[in-house]
């Protein structure tokens, strides 16, 4: 069996050689870039905003019991019907009890990560359902039984001809490279799907305590769709994405749609407030909203890093993130990927087993900086790596160490080591990258720095 | 213990340490005393985002603007005949042979005014039937300026499908309908409808788009191909 961390390092190795998608990354994300600047520089102060979202999310985070029950009671008083999940197996249950008790065989999802999250399309499929994504990119990688790339743009490591070949072979459909052509296949596949669907599924954005609403930002309509025709709607939500006022949405929605996509606005932002109510002509019967802890409140419990809860899930971490360009999305092997991923899996899935996200990281900062919450991504980086080596200390680190204090404290044995390490230096370059090499996993991509010439201390006793 | 239960007890249980406020981190240390985008003044909160105009004029041009980057049909005339005439060219141009509606004042007569079989959906309608409708002619509760967004709820843009079923969407609106921004757009949502909100708010701009194929811009994705917002 292999580990995540040798996983990680495999699939590190063969993506960040391969030039095709270096080059679609790089074209994707130099087009985002450019809108993303665009529309930041609409706003006259985005800093200002950005402080305000990180207050507001502290707010809605650190009072999260209020907030929380203030939502689910507003929820229930107009027919929703509320349930709360531990895990995600009891999120499964739920869901599947749900769908098993409306006698329900299609089933109609637009995109959720929660959903990612507990495996939820595996399920219902073991179930015996027919589960659809409706959101384009959702449907493109499920038809490839891939998961997402991009918690944002989940298709973003395919071209056209990709898409064409697949659709060609799964759909049956004629052969384009026009990426109109292409969304009309898909939006012919699906329209029917929409109206025979007995259950629709999606994620949620926020969830406004005032109000008692789930809001759904998207672009295509899908997620409209989903919530308006099914006659059974499940909404599944982490319980960290509440927001105190409805009023507050003028603030997240622009931000949300400036940092995740550069976007003035989504296209569509939707606030659900039940099921079809009296005098109501459509929407469906029942409104089920499943909220999600799933070690979520494991993370809250840790102060240092509870505003990564703040997180809203708009990918702009990633976007910059020197490692996911290199790397990419489906290396990680989690379902939140890039900078935030690499922070909040160790608490969502074990710190041993999910540290080596923390190290690869070059700690440049520019998630931090890009993030519109103001989450301190890469210092959590660090923290991560100093939690893990407390929890669980490396063996040939703490030997290193000690050796080096050992040398460092015996200035006799210290000159010794020079005058060695400067006799032995034309070896290195002899055996470098071979097994003979100590320090092989070291200088396998590095290059060892010339010693110098003069030591300073040498240096220092000429000029005295 | 019920799962709400457990899930509150672990939640106050964490929630026991604080944890150090927003921009603790920052090069310039920690900061500010606790406040909200709702806790500072409108016009200081307003005065950080994307303007909106200040008069009318303004908020026209900004909104016209937004439409034409969103590839909205954005049309502003003088008089509810004129904005009929509007629709009926439009009507022409696409060869339109059905329309939905709604039971209310503007959109049905707008939709009555074009001479063709109409559905009203809060009459009941049939989905394929609805489907299969040339255009959906809906009305609204407030238009943005700062956005170009047409906010509707299914109370008053006929349900939840007919804004995004069709695939053309026209918005009936009038000019006091208008506001500079979301912040407004929210308070004119809240005013409208006080507690009893209807069960869909949804903030539509521009019409149903994806970028998922190289991020190259299509529009029609799932909802509506075009979107026209006549306005008087």
């Amino acid at each position: 069996m292999t580990t995540h961390v040798q996983d990680f390092l495999a699939q590190a190795r063969v993506v960040t050689r391969d030039l095709r998608h270096r080059g679609l990354i790089q074209t994707a994300l130099r087009k985002y870039e450019t809108a993303r600047d665009r529309k930041k520089a609409a706003f006259n102060d985005w800093q200002s905003a950005r402080q305000a979202a990180a207050e507001t999310k502290w707010d809605a985070i650190n009072h999260l019991d209020t907030y929380l029950a203030e939502f689910a009671d507003k929820m229930e008083a107009r027919g929703t019907q509320i349930h709360w999940a531990g895990n995600a197996a009891e999120a499964r249950e739920i869901i599947l009890g749900i769908i098993r008790s409306k006698g329900a065989r299609s089933i109609i999802k637009s995109k959720a990560m929660t959903a990612e999250e507990i495996h939820l399309n595996d399920a219902m499929e073991k179930a015996g359902y027919e589960v659809v994504e409706s959101d384009l990119g959702e449907f493109i990688v499920q038809l490839r039984h891939e998961p997402p790339y991009h918690i944002v743009f989940p298709a973003m490591h395919l071209t056209r001809d990709d898409i064409n070949e697949l659709f060609q072979k799964e759909l049956g459909s004629a052969s384009t490279r026009e990426p109109e052509e292409l969304t009309m296949i898909a939006r012919r596949a699906l329209r029917r799907k929409y109206i025979t669907a007995d259950v629709g599924i999606t994620g949620a954005n926020f969830a406004i305590a005032e109000t008692g609403m789930i809001s759904i930002t998207e672009n295509e309509g899908n997620a409209r769709l989903t919530a308006a025709l099914p006659k059974t709607l499940i909404t599944l939500v982490g319980i960290e994405k509440v927001l105190p006022k409805l009023e507050d949405l003028a603030l997240f929605l622009p931000m949300l749609a400036t940092a995740g996509a550069g976007q003035t606005l989504t296209g569509y932002n939707t606030m659900y407030g039940g099921p079809r109510q009296p005098g109501e002509c459509d929407g469906p019967e029942e409104y089920h909203v499943v909220l999600l802890d799933n070690r979520r409140t494991e993370l809250l419990a840790d102060p240092e890093q509870r505003d990564a809860l703040h997180c809203i899930r708009c990918g702009a971490c990633l976007n910059v993130c020197p490692i996911f360009k290199n790397v990419g999305g489906h290396t990680y092997g989690t379902t939140y990927s890039g900078p935030v991923g690499s922070v909040i899996t160790p608490h969502l899935r074990g710190l041993q087993d999910w540290k080596h996200l923390s190290g690869s990281s070059s700690l440049c900062g520019a998630c931090t900086e890009a993030c519109p919450v103001k989450i301190d991504l890469h210092h959590h980086l660090l923290q991560n790596r100093r939690n893990a080596a407390v929890g669980e200390p490396s063996f040939f680190e703490r030997l290193a160490y000690r050796l080096f204090a050992f040398v460092i404290n015996r200035p006799a044995l210290y000159r010794f080591a020079k005058e060695a390490g400067r006799l032995t230096e034309p070896l290195q370059k002899l055996i470098r990258d071979t097994p003979l090499d100590p320090a092989r996993a070291w200088t396998g991509t590095r290059d060892l720095p010339p010693m110098p010439e003069q030591s300073f201390k040498e240096w220092w006793e000429e000029r005295r | 213990m019920t799962g709400r239960e457990k899930i509150m007890g672990r939640i106050r249980e964490a929630l026991t340490v604080p944890a150090p406020h927003p921009g603790a981190h920052d090069a310039h240390g920690s900061q500010a005393p606790h406040t909200s985008f709702k806790g500072r003044p409108v016009h200081v909160a307003r005065s950080w985002m994307p303007p909106g105009g200040d008069t009318f004029e303004e908020q026209v041009v900004r909104f016209r603007a937004a439409s034409t980057e969103l590839k909205t049909d954005f049309r502003f005339v003088g008089s509810r005949d004129e904005a009929f005439a509007e629709l009926a060219r439009i009507r022409d141009t696409e060869g339109w042979k059905s329309v939905a509606t709604h039971r209310a004042e503007l959109p049905s007569a707008a939709a009555a005014s074009l001479g063709l079989p109409v559905i009203h959906t809060d009459e009941g309608y049939d989905v394929d039937a609805l489907e299969s409708c040339d255009v959906g002619v809906s009305g609204c509760d407030v238009l943005v300026a700062q956005t170009g967004t047409v906010v509707v709820t299914n109370r008053s843009a006929g349900g939840r499908a007919l804004s995004v079923l069709p695939p053309h969407h026209v918005v009936v609106a009038t000019r006091d309908q208008l506001v500079r921004d979301l912040t407004a757009a929210f308070a004119r949502v809240q005013e409208t409808y006080g507690a009893r909100y209807p069960s869909m708010v949804s903030f539509i701009t521009g019409p149903s788009r994806t970028g998922d194929i190289e991020r190259i811009l299509v529009l029609g994705a799932h909802g509506p191909k075009k979107l026209t917002v006549l306005c008087w």
